[in-house]
């Protein structure tokens, strides 16, 4: 694998594709969220994501060097080149599905900008030390309504319950360190992702209890999405709406 | 939804980056104070208006009657005296 492929850019797409993927699916909650405080938190949350995702793709662009700009990578790439993990593009389903997914994510990301902000690549690190403050904002938001949520309501207790049975088993993805891991991690531009993982169910196994909410059984988990072998069949369609425009107007700009 | 569902009402006051006293900005609805502040960081400081949040239940605001605005505010207003402007300030002294 690692003879056709350049490491440092497959990293930097599975960062980039990772805030791209969520924040085009938190972006299909505007105007319809559930309060009007809700909708513009979820705005905001989707532009700080693909905010990130820009920081991102611009370096992965140079680094690829085959003359591919930022939006040709976002826009123009068909579902088999995304290295998202899968559990960032099953659909919204609901509010309660759409922030625990939120928060099994922002769970990951902060101990992992965190550590991403030593890392030997300059570029890496200044990423990250940006990034790392909106995830910790994004934690707390996301952390707090999930507990309110499972604390709450019969009806959004069982929601939460649901949404965290069916997103539990896409959640162990991001930890299946591969060859791109090994690569990065000798070279220091970042850490092994299972090295994280107990720091990772600390946290949302601290919040579960908060929120009477059980932790599913079993490590099984959906993979594919990060090393590009495999997306499920929701990604297709997601890309189809978010593409839709510069397939139709190529080179189309604002 | 029903009243009952409805979350509470929350009043949002904001300190900007030179303000000295927190501003009221307007209100919004949330389910508890930390959902409220999160909200109004959310809704009122996007914009970066803000260093610092305080949010009141509405229901925790006493105001004073619009009917009483005659008596309540009436009173003060021929009383120009109560404005320091007949005063002479020294130079010295700096912009008061």
């Amino acid at each position: 694998m690692l003879d056709t492929v350049n490491p440092l850019f497959e990293f930097l797409l599975r960062q980039g594709d990772n805030t791209l993927i969520l924040g085009h699916r938190t972006s299909e909650w505007c105007g319809v969220g559930p309060a009007l405080e809700e909708d513009i938190a979820l705005a905001n949350t989707a532009l700080d994501l693909i905010g990130q995702t820009q920081l991102w793709l611009d370096y992965a662009a140079e680094v690829e060097g085959k003359g591919r700009s930022t939006n040709d990578l976002a826009f123009l790439r068909d579902a088999y080149a995304f290295r998202n993990i899968l559990m960032l593009e099953v659909p919204n389903e609901d509010f309660g599905r759409t922030l625990m997914r939120q928060f099994l994510f922002d769970a990951f990301q902060v101990p992992w900008l965190t550590l991403l902000q030593d890392s030997t690549d300059q570029r890496v690190s200044d990423i990250a030390v940006k990034s790392l403050k909106e995830a910790l904002y994004h934690l707390e938001r996301s952390r707090g309504t999930v507990i309110s949520l499972g604390d709450g309501t019969e009806e959004s207790n069982r929601r939460m319950q649901q949404a965290l049975s069916f997103l539990w088993p896409y959640s162990g993805e991001v930890f299946c360190d591969d060859e791109i891991d090994y690569a990065m991690a000798k070279v220091k531009v970042a850490p092994l992702p299972s090295e994280i993982r107990s720091i990772w169910l600390e946290t949302v196994e601290g919040a579960f209890n908060l929120a009477y909410l059980i932790k599913p059984e079993g490590d099984f988990a959906h993979s594919g999405g990060r090393a590009g072998v495999r997306h499920t069949e929701h990604l297709g369609h997601m890309l189809a709406t978010m593409q839709v425009l510069q397939r139709s107007y190529p080179g189309a700009k604002w | 939804m029903s009243e009952k569902n409805e979350w509470p009402l929350w009043e949002v006051f904001i300190r900007g980056h030179h303000g000295m006293s927190h501003r009221h900005v307007g209100s919004l609805h949330a389910s508890d104070a930390e959902h409220a502040i999160r909200n109004a960081r959310d809704v009122y400081t996007r914009r970066n208006e803000g260093v610092s949040i305080w949010v009141v239940e509405a229901t925790n605001v006493s105001a004073s009657s619009p009917s009483e605005k005659g008596p309540m505010f009436d009173p003060s207003r021929d009383k120009v005296y109560r404005h320091p402007t007949f005063y002479d300030l020294p130079d010295e002294a700096g912009k008061m």
